[in-house]
């Protein structure tokens, strides 16, 4: 990643597609499933986790001259709880209800892979506003995945969007789509559209190789 | 939470509420290591053995938590304490039995960062248990952690013979099996 200037809002684009931490790497799918039932819950979990990625990032970019070799992902993991805590209290602060539906999900982003992968991957070994800008783009693509697969899962599974009624009396709502089973397979259904545009991707960048050559 | 009996315990947390297919714990290593019914087992005996650990330690700590009056230190408390016992447990293993250590190779410091572990330990503590209650809750919950890996290395082994569209292969397949296995869970809802 030194071996060649990258620019800083290229480290923010690729946790949006190309690195898509849920839909790409496939981190972080725990949260990824269990509170995505609905579209206002996979939004507040994709923001407490985007605080949590970049306040970590942050924090052990600065410290990374200090942190030893040894004991750096005890380290990385407090600091990721200090953080998580503090999310934790602030939703508990803000909503209470929120707080309810999201239940012990905000205190398990301590484990979530995504952020200590990042922690370890990059903050410890870029700058600063690197890593933040690295922290920030990677919450965002995670909110994104996380609201994708939460809308197709409220609006089949409820007929709501944020609560909103979308379809006429009558519909028959999917039940499927808001138990534990159809947040698997809303996930593997968006997977397979992300694999089907990166497989057009790569063999149009294919043939534009064989073009050249 | 008192007069819960230990049976509708275990059957709730290994079944009903599988911590896999009905609260999406542990999903990396469901997903990583569930290729093989052989691993399969190994990573569920360990975890299960970990989970049991795990809350004990939980117990332990919350009761301090609560003496001292400081439970906004327990997300800290929980993870330090689980991840220094797991890597203590390596350790005595490796000195104790190696050829355990060495079967369970890799699987054990993954373990650490599961979140069915933690989640485990933050759900017992949610739900009040007693010390016995929540060493039963974590068996079950071990049991279906390694009941649900079991299951799908099976489909998994027989869908490596199968012929699926590229497009499909590997993670989206995984997902769909998943999803199916977690439906079959459903039917135990109501046992409890």
């Amino acid at each position: 990643m030194a071996l060649k200037p990258v620019s800083p809002t290229d480290e923010f684009v690729k946790g949006l597609w190309r690195d898509n931490p849920v839909f790409i790497q496939v981190l972080g799918m725990c949260p990824a499933l269990a509170v995505s039932n609905t579209a206002i819950n996979a939004l507040a979990m994709g923001a407490a986790t985007t605080f949590v990625l970049v306040m970590a990032g942050l924090s052990v970019s600065l410290l990374r001259k200090f942190i030893p070799k040894e004991a750096r992902i005890v380290s990385y993991i407090c600091i990721i709880a200090t953080f998580v805590t503090c999310v934790d209290y602030i939703i508990m602060a803000l909503s209470i209800e929120l707080h309810r539906a999201l239940g012990a999900f905000i205190a398990l982003i301590v484990v979530n892979c995504l952020i200590l992968g990042r922690s370890e991957a990059f903050a410890s070994k870029n700058k600063p506003g690197r890593a933040m800008l690295d922290g920030l783009g990677m919450g965002v693509g995670f909110t994104f995945a996380l609201l994708f697969i939460g809308i197709i899962r409220e609006v089949l599974g409820s007929g709501t969007l944020f609560g909103v009624s979308m379809f006429p009396d009558g519909f028959q709502t999917w039940t499927i789509m808001v138990l534990p089973s159809g947040g698997f397979l809303a996930m593997a259904g968006w997977l397979l559209i992300v694999n089907w545009l990166r497989q057009k991707e790569d063999n149009a960048a294919r043939r534009a190789a064989e073009a050249e050559s | 939470m008192k007069d819960v009996s230990y049976w509708s315990i275990f059957l709730n947390s290994s079944l009903i509420n599988n911590f896999v297919l009905a609260y999406f714990l542990g999903i990396c290593p469901f997903f990583g290591v569930s290729s093989k019914i052989g691993t399969a087992w190994k990573m569920g005996a360990a975890a299960s053995f970990v989970m049991l650990v795990a809350s004990v330690c939980a117990f332990v700590i919350n009761i301090i938590l609560d003496i001292i009056g400081a439970p906004y230190l327990r997300i800290i408390s929980y993870i330090l304490v689980i991840s220094s016992t797991v890597q203590l447990v390596e350790m005595l293993l490796k000195k104790l039995s190696p050829p355990t250590y060495q079967a369970l190779g890799i699987f054990l410091p993954l373990i650490t960062t599961n979140c069915a572990i933690f989640g485990l330990a933050l759900f017992q503590t949610n739900k009040g248990y007693s010390f016995s209650q929540a060493f039963v809750y974590a068996l079950g919950a071990g049991a279906g952690f390694a009941l649900a890996l079991v299951l799908m290395a099976g489909v998994r082994e027989k869908l490596d013979l199968a012929n699926v569209p590229q497009l499909v292969q590997g993670t989206a397949a995984a997902l769909v099996v998943a999803g199916v296995l977690s439906m079959a869970f459903m039917g135990f809802a109501g046992l409890g």
